[in-house]
């Protein structure tokens, strides 16, 4: 097969593929802000303004609500995080306060909440060791805090490089990396440098807040997504690259390789990088869900190009606020919505 | 004394009552929602520093309220009476929530500053766009006081 016939049938593949509403999970009493699959795909935490969180898990074919974790906080759950090891889960909230969750036994039980930013915590996330956990919130501040072996959080590091409102912390999949984004538009990037945490890059490109992140499965790339309606892709250019980007202190630089836009109308809250294929799924203000795959490009690295292969508008009643990929089956993705609904969602190919 | 932004607004005459025509209050009528209507909800909010409703001062105007009732949209534009009136985001505020309380949940409501008419026209648009924002505002008590005293119907002579 000729290299432009190839390219053609792969294209003819995979824009023929729908996304099907495989079940509604109702429980939450409010707007569901953020939904996330433990490292093994088999339990889905979502929570919620009715500060609660809750946990789901299949009985066999269908999903069904576990446990509900409540009194922990006493405003709105905004977000949740499960460790590496899928042992323990920490949610972020607007009453300035983490709590982290330990599984052990089949029971979750709170371990410890974490206080110090001044005001709502937004987003936390796991590095992949399991012993760092970053938190955010809309007091400027990235925190760093280190696990120790008996289970206790030490604040290892505050960072004040955002302007504004942080929104998303995220870990690389592999390397002790972190990503930040937020309401002054940029995407940071954060390493240990002798003993203390710094910010060794700034991405500039959106022209409103960045309201999500995710790297892809080997961390060599990044997607970002705005309330200026677009979805971008950064390329990580490491020192002494072939293609000759210019680093400095043996840092790598990250690129926007790609923009797509056109596909949202309102802010897209939420971005999906899967491990399992190279798919990737936005969600947004205007009640939709879009995947998208990379399709085959001659220099697929420094300018990549994405198709969108499915869509589904109104795939809730209103804003869809969270959306991701089930770690362990191939095209299946859970989506949160202010409607106060959380849906599962299965990739079909066409027929 | 607290001083006052604007201590001599310019006070505007009120629109009449709308007229309601019979096929309105006929239950079997399908009535999409229009600018007057969407008009009516926000001109009677009351201003957060005078005795004065919105329209009152001119803040909101039919003709800067645009409803399409089938893509499910409300724009909204409105002007402080000062260009560095620190009650705009407030004002916004209020407009958003009342909006909020009163119109179905399908819709997509945008409430902006004239184009303009403010001097931090941009970061308070952006701050009344930002609903994660305007959500943990609204969870707090004092702020949920404070606008729900603009949103008090007052009686009107």
């Amino acid at each position: 097969m000729t290299g432009a016939r190839k390219l053609l049938v792969h294209h003819l593949k995979n824009s023929m593929q729908s996304l099907q509403e495989a079940q509604k999970l109702s429980g939450h009493t409010e707007r569901v802000w953020c939904v996330s699959w433990n490292p093994s795909g088999t339990l889905l935490a979502s929570c919620s303004s009715d500060k609660t969180i809750r946990i789901w898990g299949k009985e066999g074919e269908n999903w069904v609500c576990k446990s509900v974790l409540t009194d922990a906080h006493t405003r709105t759950v905004r977000s949740v995080s499960w460790s590496p090891c899928g042992q323990y889960l920490a949610a972020a909230s607007f009453d300035a306060t983490t709590s982290v969750w330990s599984r052990k036994g089949g029971e979750f039980e709170c371990l410890a909440t974490l206080e110090g930013h001044e005001n709502e915590v937004k987003s936390s996330s796991w590095a992949c060791t399991g012993s760092l956990l970053a938190t955010c919130s809309r007091d400027k501040s990235v925190w760093i805090w280190e696990v120790t072996a008996d289970e206790e959080f030490e604040c290892a590091s505050v960072m004040s490089t955002h302007t504004q409102d942080v929104k998303r912390v995220k870990w690389h999949p592999t390397k002790e990396l972190l990503a930040s984004c937020g309401y002054d538009d940029t995407v940071r990037l954060y390493r240990e440098e002798s003993d203390d945490w710094e910010c060794c890059n700034t991405l500039k490109g959106h022209s409103s807040t960045v309201w999500a992140l995710d790297f892809n499965q080997t961390g060599n790339r990044l997607a970002t997504c705005s309330a200026d309606c677009s979805l971008k892709i950064w390329q990580e250019y490491e020192p002494g690259n072939a293609e000759g980007v210019n680093t400095t202190d043996n840092i790598s630089v990250w690129k926007c390789v790609c923009t797509v836009s056109g596909f949202h109308e309102r802010p897209i809250y939420d971005v999906s990088w899967s491990t399992l294929e190279d798919l990737l799924v936005t969600a947004g203000g205007d009640d939709s869900l879009c995947v998208y795959r990379e399709v085959l490009t001659a220099d697929a690295k420094n300018s990549p190009k994405f198709e969108m292969v499915a869509r589904v508008r109104g795939a809730h009643a209103e804003d869809i606020n969270s959306v991701v990929w089930s770690p362990s089956e191939k095209g299946l993705l859970a989506s949160a919505s202010d409607d106060g609904d959380v849906k599962l969602w299965k990739l079909l190919q066409e027929a | 004394m607290v001083s006052l932004d604007n201590a001599n607004p310019v006070v505007f005459l009120r629109r009449k009552e709308r007229h309601v025509l019979p096929e309105e209050e006929d239950d079997d009528v399908t009535d999409k929602f229009d600018s007057r209507e969407v008009f009516d909800l926000i001109r009677v909010i009351n201003d957060p520093e005078h005795p004065l409703t919105l329209e009152e001062l001119n803040v909101v105007e039919e003709s800067n309220v645009k409803v399409d009732d089938d893509a499910n949209a409300v724009y909204i534009l409105f002007t402080p009476t000062i260009p560095h009136c620190s009650m705009a985001t407030l004002i916004g505020l209020s407009i958003r929530v009342k909006l909020l309380r009163a119109l179905p949940s399908r819709f997509k409501v945008d409430v902006k500053i004239s184009p303009g008419t403010h001097d931090s026209e941009h970061a308070v648009n952006k701050q009344l766009a930002d609903k994660e924002r305007v959500a943990a505002a609204l969870e707090n008590s004092h702020l949920l006081e404070v606008v729900n005293q603009c949103l008090v119907r007052r009686a009107t002579g």
